[in-house]
């Protein structure tokens, strides 16, 4: 018998040097950490790129010390010239859409605890593993060389519409080699993650540990495996469209670009090229984007929330069959974003009604939210605030919803600040809240510390009601038709709406350096903060069982034994404990308390 | 804390709820025929969507105001009516409300793009270009004369490249800067793209549509007031999309006649 | 045949587990299939994504204007198709004589080897017919940018090529791991699909080219 040799992928040896330890490492763990510290630099990068453009539309005509130096094409004394401040909205949106909120609730959160959480030593594939963060970097870093080209980046919005993002360089600053730059990034970005949807799914189906049935995988995990099955189809499109667009820059194909085309009285040598090609194959790939952006947050607001409550959720089923529900219906409303856009009116009305069903599992998982709140054993510290906090917003960004999702009333709120609003809502701060939350939660385990609660609150109260401030004013902006992406308000019905743009520019300042308490929280306490417990939080996934931080290998050698869902919380034990972790065998007395 | 976030939670909801019931930012005064029907469809949801977002912050700030102090008997209790109760309030409260307000708001969507300009509409064609919009009305012959993007040559003023000598259509033209049109008449708006994407975004006379380059979309509206209202650009455009404006000037039908004499004059 | 080894890693019987919670520790199969058994169904669902989006590109584009202009495909193409068919049979030829030889029936790997070598190569001339195509529309002044029908023609068959270079790596990968004796049915399995998936997406797109391009 000619044997061929069986070893797991996952089996290998503890890392010895530090390049293997901490550089190019396949443990998922450290792949975890790097995409977390990508998506911090890239938070921190969007964050000031948006504080440039609130000070600019507070005080368009107001010179900003430095900026000169940075940028003296973009900001010649100061001031900021109306291409470069769109310039700085393209770049901001780009690196918080990807870099931020696809890197870290999904990528970061995700490689860490999906392997654990299923009971696996590590991802099947842990070189693809280690091959998807460095594309990332890669990406991120290609991304940011377009602020370094002599006519810098692209001005188009993340949204690149077509033909503004294929002619080249005569449709204005930064839309020749800036452009091309964006694209071929976002192109290597869908690489990264399709080598990282890869590991999840098969982490999923392939590699649970005994006793792991997919019905007691913990809400988390199935909330990256929805996402990573959305991931792999959205991001398959938009490769393709990079692609397309890629070639009508530098090999003069007409995909994108219609005949008899002017600008500057030139005609644009490029025809045939269809508008709306683009805008479809964008917003194909955008819908889902923006769930695979919050349904990773969903689930860990759920899993902190049953945590913190000390109960399972009323119907944890319920909020599966939503989120399968919304990664499924996700593809089929994309064209609520060209309600107007040219496209056959029927269709727009036939995009309405997904666009409004989607309002049915969305609500089912905030009202079982709420209901299971009913009744339970609420504990209130920094992780478990900004889940509450995140239910809050994407209630506040959700409605915002309703509106949007009617054409004929798109028709007053379409490209106003009421969808910067809604969107900045539910994804610059219920995303960025479920980050926080998972960051405050699951940070004892990854460093084996505890981050300080005070200093936590106050971040939390601080951000809550400076986002409040900071986004709400959005909606009676765009509700008063507000244009979004305009550099300046010079239109006379606007003018009366810049007090209250700087108002908003104040509290966004605020806010931001608001977010300078848990970065500092975040560096000082790996190394002063109080020396964390397996379980600080009587948590019952797999991650509470081991030490923390984990070793390199997980569960030290020995995969674990699964004999419970990751409900089992408010139940009567033996020991006296009200819960009992997914190993254990225990098993509950007369089931869970007061049922 | 719990309670504390919990009267947060409403303060923000309530603070939030004031702009929009005492009316303090609001769409200018419709000045359109069809604009009724969108300004009601977004005040019954403004409604639905109202009382959606405030039922659900108070329900969410009274649960945790309650539940995050330990209990008198320390026993879990479950939601009454549990997950069927919230799945049924989904579905119908808010799943069936929503998708009404879809069906109702067709009849908005319907009155702008599925019913056919009148016959007698004045048509009047739109060009957008970075960074403005031109405006070209057929003349008394009542045909526009073809375009020949080759031709244009803002030199020149030749803005919507026009070729007077070979095409007699165009001899008649009359190109403009403004767009006027009579009180009471439905217009039949044209759109041309020049080069990139742009929008036709007056708020006032309830209209919002993108130009497509390469594909040929039209308007039909009819102003009811007299007056100058901002035409704006709402589609990414370049570095001068912020200032891309004209003006529409809703005149009686006297004061337009003698606009279109004095503008074809100027030709 | 070759029986993994226990290692002591064990699974749950994979996707197909979908049994409820009960509480108590339910007996299950112990050892999954190997990851790469649905991984490689990952990859294949990925591109099949991308060139469905590629296809409703050149379908929204062929309406958009009328700029369409019907170009004859290469008589090479048949060729290439042929060959690509062909190298599936070789390598399913090759496959059932590694599983010969992995059960004692055979005593060396080589013929196996040979039928894998027939692949490789089968596969090297597609990739090299299609650059002939490519030398045959170039001579007949179809260049990518000259018109919509050539830019999808060589876009289609470029990403295709590209793949299949993929596709001649994991063969030349699997080669090596025979030769040196420890191929894994899983490895030999995930190239052998994405070996037939190259096969059957270029079927795909050669009907496609046939109808639109």
């Amino acid at each position: 018998m000619h044997e061929v040799s069986a070893a797991p992928a996952a089996h290998h040896g503890p890392p010895t040097t530090f390049i293997r330890k901490h550089v190019f490492s396949t443990d998922h763990k450290v792949i975890g950490i790097q995409y977390y510290h990508l998506a911090l630099v890239a938070v921190v990068t969007g964050m000031v790129l948006s504080w440039l453009m609130r000070i600019h539309l507070g005080w368009a005509n107001a010179a900003i010390p430095g900026l000169q130096t940075i940028s003296p094409n973009g900001a010649p004394g100061g001031v900021m010239t109306p291409e470069y401040y769109l310039q700085l909205m393209t770049m901001h949106a780009t690196i918080m859409v990807f870099f931020v909120l696809t890197t870290a609730p999904f990528a970061a959160f995700g490689n860490y605890f999906l392997p654990i959480q299923t009971g696996a030593e590590d991802m099947p594939f842990p070189h693809f593993n280690m091959m998807s963060f460095w594309v990332t970097l890669t990406a991120f870093l290609v991304l940011i060389t377009a602020f370094f080209v002599s006519d810098g980046p692209p001005l188009a919005g993340w949204t690149a519409y077509a033909p503004l993002s294929a002619i080249g360089k005569e449709a204005g600053p930064g839309q020749g080699t800036g452009q091309v730059i964006w694209a071929t990034a976002l192109a290597i970005f869908c690489v990264g993650q399709l080598l990282g949807a890869l590991n999840f799914i098969s982490t999923v189906l392939d590699m649970r540990c005994k006793g792991m049935t997919l019905s007691r995988l913990p809400v988390t995990a199935w909330a990256w495996f929805i996402t990573s099955c959305m991931g792999l189809t959205a991001f398959a499109v938009l490769m393709p469209a990079c692609i397309l667009l890629i070639l009508d820059h530098v090999a003069g194909t007409s995909f994108f670009i219609a005949s008899g085309l002017v600008i500057n009285d030139q005609l644009i040598p490029h025809s045939g090229g269809s508008t709306l090609l683009w805008q479809h194959l964008f917003w194909f790939f955008g819908h889902p984007e923006v769930y695979i952006a919050i349904v990773p947050g969903m689930g860990i607001v759920t899993h902190v929330l049953i945590t913190n409550m000390r109960r399972p959720m009323v119907s944890m089923k319920a909020i599966l069959y939503s989120m399968w529900a919304l990664a499924f219906l996700s593809y089929m409303v994309y064209g609520h974003h060209m309600f107007v856009s040219g496209m056959n009116p029927f269709s727009s009305l036939a995009f309405s009604f997904p666009t409004l069903m989607i309002t049915i599992p969305s609500t089912v998982v905030v009202l079982i939210w709420i209901g299971s709140l009913y009744g339970s054993k609420l504990r209130i510290n920094t992780a478990s605030l900004f889940a509450l906090g995140f239910i809050s917003m994407f209630v506040s960004g959700g409605v915002s919803g309703f509106f949007l999702a009617q054409p004929s009333i798109d028709i007053m709120l379409h490209a106003t600040y009421f969808v910067v609003g809604h969107f900045h809502m539910v994804m610059g701060v219920a995303a960025m809240f479920g980050i926080f939350s998972g960051t405050y939660f699951w940070f004892p385990k990854m460093y084996g510390r505890m981050m300080d609660e005070k200093l936590g609150k106050i971040h939390f109260w601080l951000t809550f009601v400076g986002t409040y401030c900071i986004f709400m004013p959005f909606h009676y902006l765009g509700w008063a038709g507000n244009v979004r992406r305009y550099a300046a308000f010079t239109d006379d019905f606007l003018k009366p709406l810049i007090p209250l743009h700087q108002f908003i520019t104040i509290a966004a300042l605020f806010t931001g350096a608001v977010q300078l308490i848990f970065l500092y929280n975040f560096i000082v306490s790996r190394f002063r903060g109080a020396p964390a417990t397996a379980n600080p939080w009587e948590g019952t996934s797999l991650e509470w069982i081991m030490p923390s931080p984990p070793p390199w290998n997980n569960f030290g050698g020995k995969d674990p034994v699964v004999y419970h869902d990751a409900d089992q919380f408010g139940v009567k034990t033996a020991s006296g404990a009200d819960y009992i972790m997914q190993n254990s065998p225990e098993q509950a007395i007369s089931g869970a308390d007061g049922d | 804390m719990g309670k504390l976030l919990a009267v947060t939670i409403i303060v923000i909801a309530i603070l939030s709820a004031i702009p929009v019931v005492m009316h303090t930012w609001e769409p200018p005064a419709d000045i359109s025929t069809h604009g009724h029907l969108i300004d009601n469809q977004m005040a019954d949801t403004m409604i639905e969507a109202g009382v959606s977002f405030l039922a659900a912050q108070i329900l969410l700030a009274i649960f945790i105001w309650q539940f995050s102090s330990p209990s008198k008997d320390g026993k879990l209790k479950i939601f009454p009516g549990g997950a069927k109760g919230l799945v049924g309030a989904a579905i119908v409260l808010v799943g069936v409300e929503a998708l009404a307000l879809g069906a109702f708001g067709t009849k908005a969507w319907a009155t702008v793009y599925f019913t056919p300009p009148a016959a007698d509409a004045l048509t009047v064609q739109a060009q957008a270009g970075q960074f403005a919009f031109y405006f070209r009305y057929p003349g008394p012959d009542g045909k526009f004369g073809p375009l020949h993007p080759e031709l244009i040559n803002e030199g020149n003023q030749n803005l919507f490249g026009l070729d007077p000598e070979h095409d007699v259509a165009s001899r008649d033209d009359i190109v403009t800067a403004e767009l006027a049109i009579p009180v009471n008449k439905e217009v039949h708006l044209l759109m041309h793209a020049k080069d990139v994407s742009h929008s036709f975004y007056v708020p006032a006379l309830r209209v919002h549509q993108d130009f497509v380059p390469g594909l040929d979309v039209s308007l039909h509206f009819t102003a009811t007031q007299i007056g100058k209202y901002e035409i704006v650009c709402s589609q990414l455009c370049g570095l001068g999309h912020y200032n891309m404006r004209a003006y529409l000037e809703v005149m009686s039908q006297q004061d337009y006649d003698d606009w279109l004499k004095k503008q074809a004059a100027a030709q | 045949m070759g029986e993994r080894q226990d290692t002591g890693h064990t699974g749950n019987g994979g996707w197909q587990n979908l049994v409820p919670v009960t509480g108590s520790f339910r007996t299950i199969e112990e050892h999954s299939p190997p990851p790469s058994s649905s991984a490689i169904w990952v990859a294949i669902a990925a591109i099949c994504m991308s060139f469905a989006a590629f296809t409703s590109a050149l379908i929204v584009r062929q309406g958009a204007s009328n700029d369409w202009r019907h170009i004859t495909l290469p008589s090479i193409l048949y060729v290439s198709t042929l060959l690509l068919i062909a190298s599936s049979g070789t390598l399913e030829v090759a496959r059932r004589r590694i599983a010969a030889y992995m059960a004692g029936m055979q005593s060396q790997a080589a013929s196996a080897q040979v039928w894998l070598y027939f692949t490789l190569g089968l596969g090297l001339l597609f990739v090299g017919a299609q650059y002939m195509a490519w030398l045959q529309l170039r001579s007949e002044g179809l260049y990518l940018a000259t018109n919509p029908n050539s830019s999808f023609f060589y876009v289609f068959t470029a990403l295709h090529a590209l793949h299949v270079m993929g596709g001649l790596a994991g063969l030349t990968r699997v080669l090596r791991k025979l030769s040196k004796g420890i191929l894994r049915r899983s490895t030999l399995n995930a190239t052998t699909y994405y070996w037939h998936f190259m096969g059957v997406l270029w079927v795909y797109l050669f009907v496609l080219l046939w109808m639109r391009i």
